[in-house]
């Protein structure tokens, strides 16, 4: 593979581990309680913008980075309480208004309480690039990989290893049936926002050294994710993430080798080629409804 | 009450309340922001043909919008064509549009369509800024005014007058699909798909049919504004257009005709209000949105209605 190819790689890979990580905190939410949470961007956002404005306050960032997590997760956990819940029993249609007024809302408050400047935070390991098969890498690419394979391993060990994680399990299978033997079920749901909260806020935070951040850089990460979640087959954590990389992958290599202006095009063009040929997504499985 | 559920109720109100706001209006900014109610209240009837009636939501519909504003941009200057024509050409191509793409996605459950058509929209938006040879790019494109018999239309109460009869027209033919038996077959599949189903209602076939109706209804609004504002920018088939017409068939009142229209007049009427508020208007837009939906989730129109139709039944709000 030439050098330049490896580069496209990279970088697709990079931006396509921060739509994985959206995608499937859209995943982790729409399976507790069949919301698609369009806020999702901005909890991406507000890691990043907290961190940047901690950080400023002379906080160390490590220190800075975790208070903005904790902070994300607050405000998620807020959603939930205060519209999401609240909303019960609401129609699909109205919880998605719902979620984008609410990430209306944190744009603007964002705007309000920092500012309307891009921010970058300083590379956790520098900005010398490595050498990889020709293609230089930032290290903070590999810190950025390195989170996003973590927060899977993490979150799927939470899924599979621990009473809380099988009852989020019960819950996406069958609410009524969760409920029924004794899961709590509406605060699954707001474990579910918690926890997209701070995947949300953690993908921020890696990525803004490369990529900055503004107040309104949640709103086309909200659509990605949601189309590398649909791509993958929405519900599929699973397909979340490789929806998620391919998602990136197909972005740079079609900005690289056809055409930039159409970067963001390229996504919702195989989207759609794939709602139509194969509509369950990549990893989804034929829908059969019982009657 | 029972001249509340007539169909035709919806544009009697509509024209009357057209009239009602020419006799009271006391400047011509207060004609516009109305002219502007309208044609966005038309998008509005249109959209809820599909979102209340169908029971499917469109993420891109501004794309649909952008199409028509800029066939009367744009087929003018290049081709000669009369403005009107170029509108038609415009809401055809919608039509077209709306119906390929909606033809296999339809036949998917869940929010399939909601995904397609903000594909759709993003890259009709994506086109029309960086086509700049045709279109102007982000910058935008002048639109040629409109003449008819040889008469340039301008003025504020000419196209006051215009995109009143056009939002009741429209109110008219929505009003008349929801009585004929398309329209209930729309609210049949919306209840429930199978019963449909077994009760013969082709469900692809009627959602598709509500999915072009509806891009018809986009690309009408969307002549109608380009011609109105004499100026287009891509930012009329924008995703934020989209969500603010999806917000005004929701919060105004699903199905309801003029719930469509009201939500289209507080959407298009609050950034002014907001102005007052300057930095904070994006915050209030997002918290009147989520406290509309949470408090009044049947939208503004049919609350009201339940609340005057049904005084001693008020629980029945919840579904």
């Amino acid at each position: 593979m030439s050098a330049e190819l490896m580069q496209f790689a990279f970088s697709g890979l990079t931006v396509g581990a921060v739509y994985a990580l959206v995608a499937l905190g859209f995943t982790l939410i729409y399976n507790a309680s069949g919301v698609i949470n369009f806020a999702q961007g901005e909890f991406v956002m507000l890691g990043g913008m907290t961190t940047v404005f901690i950080g400023a306050a002379g906080v160390p960032l490590p220190l800075a980075a975790i208070l903005a997590v904790a902070i994300t997760v607050l405000i998620g956990l807020l959603l939930w309480a205060l519209a999401i819940e609240t909303a019960r029993g609401a129609n699909a249609v109205t919880l998605i208004i719902i979620t984008i007024g609410a990430s209306i809302f944190l744009r603007g408050a964002t705007e309000v309480v920092f500012d309307k400047q891009f921010h970058a935070l300083p590379a956790i390991s520098g900005d010398d690039p490595i050498r990889v098969a020709g293609a230089a890498v930032l290290p903070q690419t590999v810190w950025v990989l390195g989170g996003a394979l973590s927060v899977v391993v993490v979150l799927y060990a939470f899924m599979e290893r621990t009473l809380i994680g099988k009852a989020v399990i019960a819950t996406a299978a069958n609410r009524i049936a969760a409920k029924l033997v004794g899961i709590n079920t509406a605060l699954i749901v707001g474990l579910s926002f918690g926890i997209s909260a701070a995947i949300g806020a953690l993908a921020g935070i890696l990525v803004t050294p490369i990529t900055l951040t503004s107040y309104d850089v949640g709103t086309l990460l909200a659509l990605k994710g949601f189309a590398a979640a649909m791509l993958g087959g929405m519900g599929n954590p699973v397909g979340a993430v490789v929806g998620g990389l391919l998602v990136g992958l197909i972005e740079a290599f079609g900005a690289g080798l056809i055409s930039s202006p159409y970067k963001d095009a390229f996504a919702f063009l195989v989207i759609l080629a794939v709602l139509f040929f194969l509509p369950a997504g990549l990893f989804g499985r034929k829908s059969v409804e019982r009657v | 009450m029972r001249a509340l559920r007539s169909p035709f109720l919806a544009p009697l109100v509509l024209a009357l309340a057209a009239v009602a706001v020419y006799a009271l209006a006391d400047s011509n900014f207060v004609l516009r922001v109305a002219s502007l109610v309208f044609i966005f209240g038309l998008a509005a009837i249109g959209l809820n043909i599909l979102v209340g009636d169908a029971g499917q939501v469109s993420l891109g519909h501004a794309g649909f919008l952008g199409i028509g504003a800029y066939a009367v941009a744009v087929l003018p200057p290049q081709t000669g064509l009369h403005p009107l024509l170029a509108g038609i050409v415009g809401v055809g191509v919608a039509g077209v549009l709306a119906l390929a793409v909606g033809r296999p996605v339809l036949r998917l459950k869940g929010h399939a369509l909601a995904v397609a058509t903000l594909g759709l929209g993003i890259l009709i938006f994506m086109a029309l800024t960086n086509e700049a040879w045709l279109t102007g790019g982000p910058d935008g494109m002048r639109v040629e005014r409109l003449t008819l018999f040889g008469e340039r239309i301008r003025g504020a109460t000419n196209w006051y007058v215009i995109t009143a009869v056009a939002l009741v027209i429209g109110a008219l033919i929505a009003a008349s699909l929801k009585a004929s038996p398309t329209g209930r077959a729309l609210r049949a599949l919306h209840d429930s798909e199978i019963a449909a189903l077994t009760a013969g209602v082709d469900v692809a076939r009627y959602k598709t049919i509500a999915f072009v109706i509806s891009a018809v209804y986009a690309a009408s609004a969307g002549v109608l504004l380009a011609l109105f504002e004499g100026f287009v920018t891509p930012d009329v088939a924008g995703f934020l257009t989209s969500i603010e017409l999806v917000t005004m068939v929701v919060l105004g009142g699903m199905g309801s005709i003029v719930g469509a229209v009201v939500g289209a007049a507080i959407i298009t009427a609050l950034p002014q209000v907001l102005t007052v508020f300057q930095e904070y208007e994006h915050m209030m837009l997002g918290l009147v949105m989520m406290a509309a939906m949470i408090g009044l989730r049947r939208g503004i129109v049919p609350s009201l209605l339940l609340l005057l139709t049904l005084p001693g039944r008020r629980g029945r709000d919840k579904r």
